[in-house]
């Protein structure tokens, strides 16, 4: 099972429904993720910063941040802005505290995951009042490890890179064991981790991500169906053999996608959408001005 | 049952954003042949799943938009056409009737299905007729990849391409394509059409509504050669 919901934007007019809508089709997948999930939104940024998207089980008190550092915190989560010359001392100030973890960096995204009902976790963080240009959403039925927010999706392994996933990889300890010579860090045992350090390798070798998708047909092994967002790029890629469902829908405003079309039934314009099912091994890729 | 509006005595309008599916299926099932003179029809359907299951009358039903997985599964004998897309498994298991469908239907499509006539305006996905064991599927478009995957009876009938690995450890269904096919499955085979086949497919093509010849068809069969255990096959198993 898992349930997935993606959505980007081609034009501005619905950046500012983008989180209301994402919290819809995240709802109503539940039936396929009901003990986690997550989402990674793209909102604006600021030129010449950074986000920081942090997750504490414990919460924030005893964070003590650098000099003119400002914690925005909701929840387990907080996204702190800094200035890119003060990352390095960000992620310093960072790294003597074991209980909190860098869940995703980028100029715009920010990224949340729980356990819970996926009603409960998109609001916790305050999904529905956020904006942005693309979002992608996961709801959870573990299969590969523990239900716990590290095992949530989506994973992110690279700046502004998150990647979502339904199905199972066969291959991933050997895929690990490769990356992890090649600098990718893992937080997890999970698979889908995996998927997501291949396609952020490939890309900082210089790769498109959806050149990076057509290198993941090759080399991951497995039933996958993947949704993944980067700055301005919204790719999707189903295995040869097809296992997970998906359905998506176009329109000149928006591209969506879902695991079932039950997700994508309260988006504007539904009706005169172009629906089709994404092909098997064929990769999807849309990608804006940033 | 307040989702159950009346409109002229035989037409019964259910709207599922007031009524569960629960009800609708319940509605249907109960019907029996002395009221099945009404038109059903659904609205709402938002993709639902397992819309109008298990109906065992000759009911005309019509759904008012795309439905989710399974709709009309183990139909006997219902008229049931979908103004949209259906997900995973419409019409599986169907023993007699029809399902129409206006739109593309998604996966294994038609599975199972003894009987009746499966129509599908659009294209279906993957495994459409999949281990079909009587049924009649016409698709005006095309199939994705392992469609009639062990079907061991009834007529797939594409009117457009079909995707990998056909008719793989196929039994006794006949296919039927216009289209290329992109490979044939495991013991499928180009085979020639003869005066039967030609006479089935001529009969589905019209009750299609569709105007192609059958002689613009290619016939696909199975080889028999996976049929009984045999040592030298054992690669294919």
């Amino acid at each position: 099972m898992c349930g997935i919901a993606g959505l980007f934007l081609k034009t501005p007019s619905l950046e500012p429904e983008l989180g209301r809508l994402m919290s819809v089709m995240l709802t109503m997948l539940t039936g396929r993720g009901p003990d986690s999930a997550g989402f990674a939104i793209y909102g604006k940024g600021k030129p010449g910063f950074r986000k920081f998207t942090l997750r504490a089980r414990g919460g924030f008190k005893g964070l003590v941040l650098p000099a003119g550092l400002e914690l925005a915190a909701q929840g387990d989560h907080a996204v702190v802005l800094v200035p890119e010359a003060r990352a390095a001392e960000l992620r310093a100030a960072l790294a003597g505290q074991s209980d909190i973890r860098i869940a995703a960096t980028g100029t715009r995204m920010e990224l949340y995951k729980g356990v819970g009902l996926p009603e409960d976790v998109a609001s916790r963080y305050g999904l529905a009042g956020m904006s942005g240009s693309h979002a992608i959403g996961h709801t959870r039925m573990a299969t590969e490890s523990a239900v716990t927010a590290e095992g949530a999706h989506p994973f992110s392994t690279g700046a502004d890179q998150c990647l979502v996933h339904n199905g199972s990889l066969s291959n991933h300890n050997d895929v690990r064991r490769v990356l992890m010579r090649e600098s990718i860090e893992f937080a997890t045992q999970n698979d889908t981790e995996v998927a997501a350090g291949f396609l952020s390798c490939q890309m900082r070798e210089g790769r498109r991500l959806d050149e990076a998708l057509r290198d993941a047909l090759q080399i991951l092994d497995g039933f996958y169906t993947f949704v993944v967002g980067t700055e301005t790029g919204f790719g999707v890629l189903r295995d040869p053999v097809a296992c997970k469902p998906a359905v998506m829908a176009e329109t000149d405003d928006y591209v969506a996608f879902g695991s079932e079309y039950r997700a994508l039934a309260d988006l504007p314009g539904i009706e005169q959408a172009h629906l089709f099912e994404p092909e098997p091994g064929r990769v999807y890729f849309w990608e804006r001005a940033a | 049952m307040n989702a159950l509006a009346k409109t002229v005595e035989k037409d019964a309008i259910y709207d599922l954003a007031t009524g569960g599916l629960r009800g609708l299926n319940a509605a249907l099932q109960a019907l029996d042949e002395k009221n099945a003179e009404k038109l059903w029809t659904i609205r709402n359907p938002r993709g639902a799943h397992a819309l109008a299951v298990g109906v065992t009358v000759p009911v005309r039903i019509t759904i008012d938009g795309h439905a989710g997985y399974y709709c009309a599964g183990m139909n006997d004998g219902a008229l049931i056409t979908i103004n949209g897309n259906t997900g995973t498994g419409v019409a599986e298991n169907m023993m007699s009737g029809l399902v129409h469908v206006r739109g593309d239907a998604s996966q294994s499509a038609g599975a199972t299905a003894h009987g009746g006539l499966l129509l599908i305006e659009g294209n279906a996905a993957a495994r459409c007729g999949i281990s079909m064991k009587g049924a009649n599927i016409v698709v005006k478009g095309d199939v994705g990849h392992m469609s009639a995957f062990m079907a061991q009876s009834g007529n797939l009938v594409v009117c457009g391409d079909a995707g990998e690995a056909l008719g793989d450890s196929l039994y006794e269904a006949r296919i039927f394509v216009k289209g290329t096919v992109k490979s044939l499955g495991a013991d499928c085979e180009k085979k020639e059409m003869n005066a039967e086949d030609k006479e089935i497919l001529a009969a589905l093509l019209q009750q299609a509504g569709c105007c192609e010849a059958p002689e613009m068809f290619t016939r696909y069969g199975s080889a028999r050669g996976l049929y009984h255990f045999h040592v030298d096959n054992a690669g294919a198993y």
